[in-house]
């Protein structure tokens, strides 16, 4: 067992499937295989998870070799209990996206395969990395597939969506890049990032670093103001590519902050705190209404997903156990529910369509197998108790009263925003009046469509009742990231 | 100088005076009526740089000093010859399909490369003033000819007339900030001038102009702003293997006598000259991506696409020390790469009537063509600098060299232009992958061609993903010069 570099494996088993799908001619059977070495893929980490040590918060599978000597930069990987866990999500949701694009995705279907596979390669290196510089051509690399995915097999202004995606990201990204260059030479010349977590890093350096940082950061969450590209990203998208932006994607913004400017810029980090948290706050409220006022399925849920990750980066910024533990929780949650619903918007469009909620109404009376687990995701959208977004809503609250009154009242405002507009989404789509004929061609979910949906339902439960084992998880790395933070 | 000297400065010399034999067998070779003489003459001149580069290489150790020291063979000298050859050889296969197209199939066409790289191998060489200047012009103007080729075509014949006035205005300042350097420090010999720059206390306004003069003269040459405006229709109107050859060997020749005054000589008086080339670089940079934004030409789009490259890579100048020096090498070998690799598109797309060099030309071309496409994509994302491509390694790079000087709000500003400048390059990504195809793609792949883009996206990739080795070469490089040259000599 020692000395299987299980985590590169697991990073690069997606890619080195390609020349399996280059080998195939039919569009059934490249299907078929990227399903599969999704699902190998998914195993490993599964078995990732269940090998991982949760008692302490020392980074475990590592492994290390030199890359660039001059500089200083190695390949070295491996996973807290904070990555261990997004390793999971994405390897999950990562076979869940070949399902999701089974049917929808019908031209071109080799290269759209190999594009998802590529980027989950990236996105697992992203959560592994352990150098800085691995770190950011993961982080970077990544825009190529994801402009393509969208610009190639999005909707009708999926051109104009993909490139302001591009533009946006690789804007904040080179800022970003500037800030690990200079964090490299402030620190005796190491891209480790272990290294740089202990460095201590003058005041002055640190502002403008968190600064830099923020931007990279705050566009990839994405925070108010810079949140005008997951709409259009959102909704041009195909449906495996709103899971993987909404799913993976945000959370890398957040696990930025977790992984960077919380440990390596701990007085920088509370000295802007204020910042992050009133931005935060902004987000949840003004996602909220935004959302409210959507007729576009899609986009209803991409405002949510604002109005949610302000909840997520409202936790991280307060400093506390709960508030942490509950943005991280969060994180996990926020991957899980609105991947399925992005999973069911796709879904109903298949049969449909529109994805214009006025053209929808009375599901429940021809589709009642898809309604009942819409509306079951809807409300763990909204934290209805019994759900894990209750459990992770409710941790972070209780870190924002903790913080401040107000920003805990704001927060709570936001909460009963997100019951507004998902129960308005349920009863527009699912009750009322069928919008359709009789003769309509709209059938229940299939047999494909379940085993996508299930593992994500089984989570919300899980979580909902017995979030132990998650925070289990958590709780060492994240109690000694608190050290590092406020420790000192 | 006796004898045995003599011997030895030819024995040191030796590459250059293979590829000048070279080409007058090419010039004679092309008198030859025989069907295969294109092959004949590109084998023939394959041939000759790689002698040349086999006899570059044995010449590979400590730095060696000929004709008296106006002539040395360091490691600044060895990478960019090493970075001349690979653009040669690149040009010569990019050039077998296309020559015929354009009907510009002639024994000289392939004479004067081998002329220009000689010139470009001296230049890379020159220890004095004067032997800088005579590989200047010996490369000058074998590209005047080439620019002017396609003599019945109005753009080409108007590019080599632009080409031969202001490179003649920049030669002339070039060579009058010489004779001023020449006047105040009484030789042109390059460590001469450095030694009686540091006896200077007050540089005086005789030697301020004259730093001016070999600036402009030499950024005229390297297309940076101000001095920029012959490029797009130098670029667009040449014929396209000569545009590669110009953008990557001509450019990095540029850049080498550039790290050799600067970096070796004239840093000296530093001051005089490091806020001129920061504001220039900055300009060069904005310039360049700004306006390739409105570019519909991909010539032209590219041409502003060096421009700005030349800017970042003038970063590096700005930079100084080892890390500036060998991240200007690495970068140029880099972007002799994915260049290259690009204007090799162009020349695909160039068949019977399809120019090929309009933007929409491509549209839609990955769905007939994925393999070819995804060679595009990939030396765009690298022009655009973007990981895990070798252009993301050589920017990096860069801003290492840079931000260890302290010039991090410089780096904050080439970072926003690259982003800017990334939005041309993956417009074109866009039309190829995103846009239904509007008409039938016949592309010109000769055997030649796909050697020369399989190089091109090797390199690419490679460099991207094991930057280390190709880092050491370039860092040895820039090292070995120092030691040989200011710091060796001067304490």
């Amino acid at each position: 067992m020692a000395g299987f570099p299980l985590l590169s494996v697991i990073i690069f088993l997606p890619v080195a499937g390609i020349p399996l799908l280059l080998l195939l001619k039919d569009d059934e059977a490249v299907r078929w295989a990227a399903l599969a070495i999704l699902v190998i893929d998914f195993l490993l980490a599964t078995w990732l998870v269940l090998a991982f040590d949760p008692v302490t918060p020392v980074m475990q599978f590592q492994e290390r070799t030199v890359w660039v000597a001059a500089l200083g930069i190695s390949y070295a990987v491996g996973v807290d209990g904070i990555s261990v866990l997004f390793v999971f999500l994405t390897a999950l949701l990562g076979w869940i996206c070949v399902l999701a694009s089974w049917k929808a995705i019908d031209v071109n279907v080799k290269t759209f395969m190999i594009n998802l596979l590529v980027m989950q390669t990236f996105m697992l290196g992203v959560f592994c990395a352990l150098d800085l510089f691995l770190f950011y051509v993961f982080w970077e690399a990544m825009l190529i597939p994801m402009y393509v995915i969208i610009g190639v097999w999005g909707g009708d202004n999926r051109i104009y969506a993909a490139i302001k995606f591009f533009l946006y990201t690789l804007a904040g990204s080179l800022l970003f890049l500037v800030g690990i260059v200079v964090l490299y030479f402030v620190s005796g010349r190491t891209f480790d990032i272990l290294a740089l977590m202990e460095a201590e890093i003058p005041f002055s350096i640190q502002t403008w670093v968190f600064l830099a940082f923020l931007v990279a950061f705050a566009v990839k969450v994405p925070m108010v103001p810079v949140h005008t590209w997951l709409p259009d990203a959102h909704v041009q998208a195909p449906t495996a590519g709103s899971i993987i932006l909404a799913g993976v994607l945000l959370k890398m913004g957040a696990y930025g902050f977790l992984r960077f400017s919380l440990p390596m810029l701990p007085d920088a980090s509370q000295y802007f705190a204020p910042l992050v948290i009133a931005l935060s706050a902004i987000a949840i409220v003004y996602g909220g209404f935004l959302a409210l006022a959507q007729d576009d399925l899609k986009k209803l849920i991409a405002y949510s997903s604002v109005s949610h990750m302000g909840f997520v980066t409202l936790g991280l910024f307060t400093f506390n156990t709960n508030g942490l533990n509950g943005a991280v929780l969060q994180m996990f949650n926020h991957g899980i529910v609105t991947g399925a619903l992005f999973l069911f918007v796709g879904i109903i469009y298949e049969r449909t369509h529109t994805r214009q909620i006025a053209d929808y109404g009375g599901l429940m009376k021809i589709v009642p197998i898809y309604t009942l687990l819409l509306g079951f995701f809807s409300l763990a959208s909204m934290a209805v108790p019994g759900t894990n977004g209750f459990i992770g809503e409710l941790l972070v609250l209780s870190g924002a009263f903790a913080w401040g009154k107000a920003t805990g009242a704001v927060a709570i405002a936001g909460a009963m925003l997100s019951a507004a507009y998902m129960l308005r989404l349920i009863r527009r789509v699912s009750l009322g009046p069928t919008a359709f004929g009789n003769p309509e061609p709209l059938w229940d979910l299939d047999r494909r469509e379940m085993v996508a949906i299930l593992p994500l339902a089984i989570f919300v439960i899980w979580i909902g009742f017995y979030p132990m084992p998650f925070l289990n998880i958590l709780d060492p790395s994240l109690n000694h990231l608190l050290m590092q933070v406020v420790g000192r | 100088m006796d004898q045995q000297a003599i011997i030895r400065s030819i024995i040191i010399s030796t590459p250059e005076i293979i590829v000048i034999f070279g080409a007058c067998v090419v010039l004679f070779a092309g008198l030859m009526r025989s069907k295969q003489l294109l092959n004949i003459l590109t084998g023939l001149s394959l041939i000759f740089v790689a002698l040349a580069a086999g006899a570059t290489s044995g010449l590979a150790g400590p730095p060696l000093l000929a004709y008296g020291g106006t002539f040395v063979v360091d490691g600044l000298a060895l990478f960019f010859k090493a970075i001349f050859f690979l653009a040669t050889a690149l040009t010569l296969l990019i050039s077998r399909r296309y020559v015929v197209e354009e009907n510009i199939a002639e024994g000289e066409y392939y004479a004067l490369i081998l002329f220009a790289l000689a010139g470009m191998m001296i230049m890379a060489s020159g220890r004095d003033l004067l032997v800088i200047y005579m590989g200047l012009e010996l490369q000058a103007l074998a590209f005047y000819v080439l620019v002017g080729y396609q003599r019945r075509d109005a753009k080409s014949t108007e590019a080599a007339l632009k080409y031969v006035i202001l490179g003649a205005v920049s030669s002339g300042i070039f060579l009058y900030g010489l004779s001023l350097v020449y006047g105040l420090a009484g030789t042109t010999d390059l460590m001469g001038i450095a030694a009686s720059l540091s006896a200077e206390e007050q540089p005086g306004p005789a030697l301020i102009l004259a730093i001016l003069f070999l600036i402009t003269g030499l950024l005229f040459k390297l297309g940076a702003v101000p001095f920029h405006m012959w490029v797009p229709d130098v670029y667009e109107g040449a014929p396209t293997p000569i545009t590669a050859y110009l953008s990557v060997a001509s450019k990095a020749a540029a850049f080498a006598i550039v790290l050799r005054i600067f970096l070796e000589s004239v840093i000296q008086v530093e001051n005089i000259w490091i806020d001129a080339v920061i504001i220039i670089a900055v300009l060069t940079m904005a310039v360049g991506s700004f306006v390739a934004l409105v570019q519909t030409n991909i010539k032209r789009m590219l041409a502003y696409s060096s421009i700005a490259h030349a800017g970042f890579a003038l970063l590096g100048v700005v930079a100084g020390g080892q890390d500036g020096v060998s991240s200007v090498m690495l970068y140029l070998l880099i972007y002799t790469f994915m260049n290259v690799g690009m204007f090799a598109v162009i020349i695909m797309m160039r068949n019977g009537a399809v120019r090929g060099d309009e933007i929409d030309d491509y549209t839609g071309l990955a769905t007939s063509h994925p393999v070819w496409a995804l060679l595009t994509l990939i030396f765009l994302f690298s022009l655009a600098g973007i990981p895990p491509t070798a252009g993301f390694f050589a920017k990096f790079y860069i801003l290492v060299a840079l931000i260890d000087q302290g010039y991090v709000a410089l780096a904050v500003i080439a970072v926003l232009m690259n982003a800017v400048a990334a939005y041309f390059y993956i417009r074109i990504v866009m039309v190829m992958y995103m846009k239904a195809p509007s008409r039938h793609f016949d592309l010109a792949l000769t055997p030649m061609l796909r050697v020369s883009l399989i190089v091109a996206v090797t390199g690419t990739v490679a460099i991207g993903i094991v930057p280390g080795w190709f880092l050491d070469q370039a860092q040895n490089a820039a090292f070995g010069t120092q030691q040989a040259s200011i710091i060796g000599l001067l304490r």
